[in-house]
């Protein structure tokens, strides 16, 4: 088997006490979608900000390609090539798409001043591949549909040539249309080779675009599953109850099957 | 700076000469405002207010306030306030006119007047600007004190500071040289002021040149060659119909002829001289200049926009926040040192009330300018407007007779209903 491009092992931390995630591992391979599950509050996306950098772990690993990494800032993953779509679009409505595409990573002059018509260039060439509707390349992103910011957000992605891609409800406040453009983009980037961590709370979203789901309860792993060897019911029981099904590789969080059947 | 060009597609046919100048409509709409309001003075005042003399005088009394309120842009934009500038001023002021009337002439023995002295005392300033601004930012950003809170204590501190400092003296007079930047005692003349015009002119049509070129090369749309020239005019008439302005302004005849006689020299007969260019007035367009560099063309002035319009995304894209406040209110503390230069040696000394109140003018001024409140939207060259129009309101009423608190009165309406008619133009713009 080859080496999985992801591996948060024991991951687990806490705030003042409680325990957002407990001793949690979840991996990742090239070309695969992994959908991350569970309540509002069960640790997914706590867990997931451990890899984008925005917080740091307690304790646990993190191994990148087989090698273990220390991610302690958004910069950090980024080295990785690890870019992360968040669940409430992290774009400055107030910039344009190109100063957005860009933050942080501005291209600049040989004097050092930022070269926005150079961003600007780079922004059309990568929207009239992902999405040749786009026009509004002057306007602040505040102007723009949610379709149309969250295609700057992949933007954003695609172009730093992400090879780990963290998608947090990326579909969340999209209309029917714009979820259909999200979902395909999301099979494009996988043909692609990318790894993609999927969380998502729209179980049917997650069976359509998910290889392997993992679930989340309480801050712990309950288990992980082939998507394409359970049903949305076994899913439900698994975020709703704990409950594993038969296939599945249990974790910490799974209730043990003894006390269940009791 | 990104509220440019949004309406360009959209206006109707009728309005298509200006959609083809690419203008910013608030921009205008500020300078129609401002143009407005010195018609009627002027209408009011039987043609006082537009007289070479007085345009003068708005120049030099405009640019401490303008000088701080393009850095009260960055505070502002960023979410912050800064309610301690006029007492930082004051700091600063105490700080320099100390050191040049006891620290150089005394404990240097250099004497007074001393060619080392003004250039010792304005370092002196800076220091202490640039100091106790990265001192307030450290508060803001990394003990996570509010802005509101820090600079509302600064407020009482700094002022008191200056108090101790002088024990509340007056101190003065300033260094000679140092006087140089207050205004009426530091001029350029016809000549170079004429020079300086020029060369800015030609500043003006490098710029477009190297901004249409920049386009083309991407193969962005351009103006209309015509456009292009047609702001070129107009900037060259305001520039140099500013310096004409100014070149026009003579020094009074007795004036002149103590100058001669301090040279030992007599007047010849019928001998006129022009003030010309102030050197406050070159020290406020290098400041705007370099201000609007940073806020347009540098990564520090992106990611204040950026921070200002939303500070997690800004977080999360790898900005370092907390050191961007650190770097936004040292940018301030400099600029008030800067305007303590210009403050004090107008008056040609340093009083105890120097700066009193400044921060309601400097924070007017930038509000006035168009900078949102709810931060990530603002200007420098609208800061800079934002305190020409409140300086022109406040001498124009003098000089109309208006009663003292009448003015005061007026100014703060102006203020309220400025930022009423922004908010409108923001919500039918969209932007």
């Amino acid at each position: 088997m080859t080496t999985p491009l992801v591996e948060m092992k024991e991951i687990s931390i806490a705030f003042g006490g409680v325990h957002a995630v407990d001793h949690a591992s979840v991996d990742l391979y090239p070309g695969e979608v992994v959908g991350l599950l569970g309540h509002n509050g069960a640790g997914k996306s706590t867990l997931i900000k451990c890899l984008s950098g925005a917080y740091r772990a307690d304790s646990g690993e993190i191994r990148i390609n087989g090698d273990r990494v220390q991610i302690h800032s958004p910069r950090d993953a980024r080295k990785y090539n690890i870019e992360t779509i968040y669940q409430t679009l992290a774009l400055a409505d107030n910039l344009d798409a190109a100063s957005n595409l860009f933050l942080g990573r501005e291209l600049v002059t040989p004097l050092g001043f930022v070269d926005d018509d150079a961003m600007e260039a780079e922004t059309r060439k990568i929207m009239g591949r992902l999405n040749p509707n786009f026009r509004k390349f002057k306007a602040p992103v505040k102007a723009l549909s949610g379709g149309q910011r969250q295609s700057v957000a992949i933007a954003r992605a695609v172009y730093f040539n992400a090879r780990i891609l963290i998608m947090d409800e990326p579909t969340a406040a999209l209309g029917v249309q714009e979820t259909a453009m999200v979902t395909e983009l999301i099979h494009e980037l996988k043909k692609q080779g990318l790894g993609i961590f999927l969380i998502d709370h729209d179980i049917h979203s997650v069976m359509q675009t998910c290889d392997r789901a993992a679930v989340m309860k309480n801050g712990k792993v309950v288990g992980t599953v082939k998507i394409d060897q359970v049903t949305e019911d076994d899913l439900l029981g698994m975020i709703i109850l704990g409950k594993c099904p038969p296939g599945a590789i249990p974790g910490p969080g799974a209730i043990n099957p003894e006390i269940a059947a009791a | 700076m990104s509220d440019t060009a949004v309406s360009g597609p959209k206006a109707p046919a009728a309005r298509s000469f200006f959609s083809a100048l690419q203008l910013d409509t608030r921009l205008l709409g500020m300078i129609g405002a401002f143009i407005v309001l010195c018609l009627v003075f002027n209408f009011v005042t039987d043609g006082r207010f537009l007289t070479p003399r007085n345009i003068f005088n708005l120049s030099i009394q405009t640019v401490s306030v303008a000088i701080m309120a393009t850095g009260m842009v960055f505070v502002i934009v960023t979410r912050n306030i800064d309610l301690s500038v006029g007492s930082l001023l004051a700091t600063c002021s105490a700080m320099m006119a100390m050191t040049q009337t006891i620290v150089t002439p005394e404990w240097l023995g250099l004497g007074l007047n001393h060619p080392a002295t003004a250039p010792i005392a304005m370092a002196v300033g800076l220091a202490t600007g640039l100091v106790i601004g990265i001192f307030n930012g450290w508060m803001i950003g990394y003990l996570g004190i509010p802005a509101f809170i820090v600079t509302l204590g600064g407020l009482l501190v700094w002022r008191n500071v200056a108090w101790y400092v002088t024990n509340g003296q007056t101190i003065g007079p300033l260094d000679e040289n140092f006087q140089l930047f207050g205004g009426i005692n530091g001029t350029l003349g016809a000549t170079a002021s004429w020079v300086v015009g020029g060369l800015a002119v030609l500043a003006a049509f490098y710029v477009l040149w190297q901004s249409r070129r920049a386009k083309i090369k991407h193969e962005f749309p351009v103006k209309p060659v015509w456009a292009e020239f047609v702001i070129g005019a107009i900037i060259t008439v305001a520039i140099l119909g500013f310096v004409a302005i100014l070149n026009s302004y003579e020094i009074p005849g007795p004036r002149l002829e103590r100058m001669f006689e301090a040279n030992d020299e007599t007047m010849p007969a019928g001998y006129t001289a022009a003030y010309g260019l102030p050197v406050s007035v070159l020290l406020l367009i290098a400041v705007a200049v370099v201000m609007t560099l940073i806020a347009q063309r540098t990564r520090l002035g992106r990611y204040i926009f950026a921070t200002g319009g939303n500070p997690d995304a800004a977080e999360l894209s790898g900005i370092n926040t907390r050191f961007l406040t650190v770097k936004v209110f040292a940018i301030m503390g400099v600029l008030c040192a800067i305007s303590a230069i210009v403050a004090s040696s107008r008056q040609t000394f340093h009083s105890n009330d120097i700066g009193t109140l400044d921060e309601l003018r400097v924070i007017a001024a930038a509000v006035i300018g168009g900078t949102a409140l709810s931060g990530g939207i603002g200007t420098i060259y609208g800061a800079i407007l934002g305190a020409l129009i409140m300086q022109s309101l406040q001498s124009g009423m003098a000089m109309v007779g208006v009663d003292a608190p009448l003015q005061n009165i007026v100014v703060g309406i102006v203020l309220v209903v400025a930022v009423l008619v922004d908010i409108i133009y923001r919500k039918r713009t969209g932007d």
